[in-house]
């Protein structure tokens, strides 16, 4: 049976949904929230006090603190319009501070769950806000905030009757970016930037392998050379002379390595050999009826990398022996505060982390390891605050994975060209090693240090939060006599966690290339075949807005095909359906993704377009091209050669509609689309060559492969 | 000691020559336009022009650039290119967006109305991760339909 996760911090909640007796230490400010705050919106519930929500100054300026953070997805801005709208003010009266410890506690960014768990508790926070300045002109709607600021007290809790206002004015628009300016102009914005008062740079040589021990080293220099065991790392004033002399310890050292990691070329086998915990979504306890017609295909993908552009960065400084400062790009700042805490043993109220923005997040990177980098070599400088940046290749070989998984699918048609039974087993490692998870720190560091930590292998979501392994195992079509069921593998030397849309990319590549497949063994299109099994009127308008937008059903030349895919993300979240239109000549080429989303009501209509595009961009780089490469002992596609993505030559064009939606709910659009854009490319090479490619990536000689296969 | 201008200052420079270009720039003078993304010239986040020429500066040691004209994302802001980029809101995270504006700045200055396929051609020595790439190159473009 299962077993109880920790990780319900991806419901985007710190508390109310993390369970078991060994979740992650709390602070006072995030304790269960007391029954008077019934009714609030759950991250307002679990922050009830205005004052950690909003400031407001003598000028006028209302300050916005949030718990969720700019990950390059424009989450500030799309807030920062929730709130002046709801205080009744323009955006420029409104300035967005970064997470952090006197702000509210909501847990992660992740998850495609920022406007939805964020937007209704900023909202309703200023609603309470704006009623108390309110009141205090004397109910004059006149009121100008600057009056007032010395005379409304912030420090109460929020009051869940207070009316809110319904019309916006800035919601629903495409706001342009608050963040933008500084990152096109050039100016210091990210945490790489950061330059405080007696800073020194610091670098961490990492081992060259996992498992790796550290055996002797020993160089000539001025520089603060740190070593913890195989925790290697060196300090110093002058950044290029830390680099250059971080290169001479790496050179120096001598580690113990070991031949730990699995054959890259049987994958599938290690991750079907386990030991496993058994997922068991659904099982409606009927077995296939005699007689139909079967049939089954097996489906992979690799082991990928998050591979933002730029490497993970921390700054710490120690304030006293028990007390350090930190900034970090982390998804969760106070997750993270608890988890340095937990592994250094310091009151997790002596460690403060504040937000500081890097690029792309793409879902748990190193940034949280970079952070705890900088911490334990600031301590070795007590006073000076340490900023410790990753080389590209450790970014691209101990940064988290995201897991290698595979799938098995097998269905019976009835005589009507129906599915009349759905069989779906999937392997994978965990989804979430995230600070905390499994009730350990989960950073990176420390599994190095003399006192050596060991952590589990990643766990998965509950289906609280969505899954991990099994995010979309369960199709969204109605199906009959259905059994879908996880194998999350327990012991593995590969790091593995969270990456955006988690297990629903192979899973709905799976599903939805499986689709075609029984489509074509029914002699149906598949458009019809799956509108066949849908009732889901949403999920039936986004498919036929995407198959008219794409001219579903036209003629193409010969070489090029077009292909289909659709799923509801998480089954709750966003609806997308994704036509592909690929050119197979000497390589694939990916010309165009036409895609159609319902993501429930839209605060920002060009953030979606732009999510939804990077989204299908991503995922069109995942599935053409990217693959971790290892021998049995280390990672080797360490750069941008051996780790290729899709470059400015090989992006496809990609059409958005938003379909119109009544729900009041917005549904996240960050992860809707990697899924559906997977299964329709492949779908579209199937169409376009004759044959079924379903070992990611997608590549020329995996075509090749295909053919000598059906061959 | 190194001399050549940055941004039209000239500059001397007392570090090791074989220090690299960008590390000169962010810390010594104060310039973080360039960003750092894998120190070996091969995504582009670190572009800066010498002699008008879009290069990384990353990998370029400073020694080679005795008596040459270094000019950073600083020197030409506000460019048509950026101001493109903020219209069409042609960026994710931002991170590599000034290596491309100065690849960018360099491709029109040669070619003063590039075509879509002379901007992807002109880019494919830069990474973007987010997957803005489709709003960047028409971004690009319009900003060369504008030029005068």
């Amino acid at each position: 049976m299962r077993e109880p996760s920790t990780d319900g911090q991806l419901a985007g909640g710190p508390q109310v949904s993390a369970g078991g007796a060994d979740a992650p230490p709390t602070t006072a400010g995030t304790a269960k929230p007391p029954a008077a705050v019934a009714g609030l919106p759950k991250d307002l519930a679990a922050n009830p006090i205005l004052s950690r929500w909003f400031r407001v100054d003598d000028d006028g300026m209302i300050t916005v603190r949030v718990g969720k953070v700019e990950l390059g997805q424009g989450i500030i801005t799309a807030l920062a319009q929730i709130a002046a709208d709801e205080l009744g003010v323009g955006l420029a009266a409104v300035r967005m501070l970064p997470a952090g410890p006197d702000g509210p506690d909501e847990g992660l960014t992740a998850g495609s769950l920022s406007i939805t768990d964020s937007g209704p508790a900023v909202r309703m926070a200023a609603a309470n806000v704006r009623a108390l300045f309110l009141r205090a002109a004397g109910g004059d709607p006149q009121f100008r905030y600057a009056d007032l600021a010395r005379s409304v007290d912030l420090d109460v809790p929020a009051d869940p009757g207070v009316p809110m206002r319904t019309s916006d004015a800035l919601v629903g628009t495409a706001v342009p970016r608050l963040d933008l300016p500084d990152k096109v102009y050039g100016r210091p914005r990210y945490i790489q930037d950061m330059r405080l008062p007696g800073q020194l740079f610091g670098r961490v040589v990492r081992p060259p392998s996992p498992g790796a021990q550290l055996v002797s080293v020993e160089i000539e220099t001025d520089l603060t050379v740190v070593r913890d065991g195989s925790f290697l790392g060196v300090v110093g004033e002058d950044e290029a002379t830390v680099v250059r002399t971080a290169e001479r310890l790496r050179r120096a050292a001598r580690w113990a390595e070991y031949d730990s990691l699995p054959d890259e070329n049987a994958l599938e086998k290690f991750l079907r050999d386990g030991p496993h915990e058994i997922i068991g979504v659904v099982d409606d306890g009927a077995e296939p009826p005699a007689g139909a017609q079967r049939l089954s295909a097996t489906y992979s993908r690799p082991f990928l990398a998050h591979a933002s552009i730029a490497p993970s960065c921390g700054v710490a400084v120690w304030r006293a022996a028990d007390r350090v400062e930190v900034w970090s790009h982390s998804q969760g700042v106070y997750p993270l505060s608890r988890a340095i805490a937990a592994a250094l043993g310091l009151d997790p109220q002596r460690v403060r982390v504040e937000h500081a923005e890097s690029a792309g997040c793409y879902g748990h990177n190193a940034a949280d390891d970079a952070a705890f980098d900088a911490v334990l070599l600031a301590r070795a400088v007590p006073g000076r605050p340490v900023q410790v940046l990753w080389t590209r290749q450790d970014e691209l070989s101990w940064a988290p994975f995201a897991s290698a998984m595979t799938a098995d699918v097998s269905a019976t048609l009835d005589a009507r060209g129906r599915l009349s039974s759905w069989t779906y087993d999937v392997f994978s490692q965990g989804h979430t090693a995230r600070p905390g998870y499994a009730g350990v720190p989960g950073l990176l560091a420390a599994t190095t240090l003399a006192d050596a930590a060991i952590y589990p292998a990643a766990v998965d979501p509950p289906a609280a939060a969505g899954y991990g392994s099994t995010r979309n195992a369960l199709p969204g079509y109605d199906l009959p006599r259905r059994r879908v069921t996880g194998h999350r593998v327990l012991e593995t030397p590969i790091r593995t966690s969270a990456m955006r849309a988690l297990g629903a990319y192979l899973n709905v590549f799976a599903i939805e290339s499986f689709m075609d497949e029984a489509a074509e063994r029914a002699g149906r299109d598949p458009l019809d075949f799956r509108l066949d099994h849908l009732g889901d009127d949403r999920g039936r308008r986004v498919l036929r807005t995407a198959a008219e937008a794409a001219g579903w059903g036209t003629p193409l030349p010969d070489g090029i095909g077009r292909g289909l895919g659709y799923a509801r993300y998480k089954g709750r979240g966003g609806y997308c359906a994704v036509v592909a239109e690929v050119a197979a000549e000497t390589d694939i080429a990916v010309r165009r993704l036409t895609v159609a989303v319902d993501v429930g009501k839209v605060v920002n209509p060009d953030g979606v377009v732009n999510q939804m595009q990077g989204g299908a961009v991503q995922s069109a780089s995942w599935t053409l091209r990217e693959r971790v490469r290892f021998d049995r002992r280390r990672v080797t596609s360490v750069d941008w050669e051996r780790y290729p993505i899709l470059r400015f030559s090989e992006v496809p064009a990609v059409d958005v509609t938003i379909v119109d939606s009544d729900e009041e709910q917005s549904l996240g659009a960050g992860e809707a689309a990697q899924g559906p854009t997977a299964a329709a490319i492949a779908n579209a090479v199937a169409a376009a060559v004759g044959v079924r490619v379903r070992d990611l990536p997608l590549t020329t000689e995996a075509v090749v492969a295909a053919i000598e296969r059906d061959g | 000691m190194i001399r050549f201008t940055v941004n039209g200052t000239p500059r001397e420079v007392d570090a090791d020559p074989d220090t690299p270009l960008l590390y000169v720039l962010r810390n010594d003078l104060g310039l973080q336009g360039a960003r750092f993304g894998c120190g070996i010239g091969l995504c582009g986040a670190c572009f800066v022009h010498v002699d008008g020429v879009s290069v990384p500066s990353c990998d370029t040691p400073i020694w080679s650039l005795a008596g040459k004209s270094v000019v950073t994302v600083e020197g030409i802001t506000p460019h048509p290119v950026q101001q493109a980029f903020l219209e069409r809101q042609a960026a994710q995270c931002g991170y590599c967006v000034t290596g491309i504006v100065m690849t960018a700045a360099a491709l029109l200055d040669r070619e003063p109305h590039p075509t879509p396929a002379t901007v992807t051609a002109a880019l494919d020595r830069h990474l973007c991760r987010c997957g803005a790439q489709q709003r960047m190159v028409e971004a690009i473009v319009e900003a060369g339909e504008h030029h005068a």
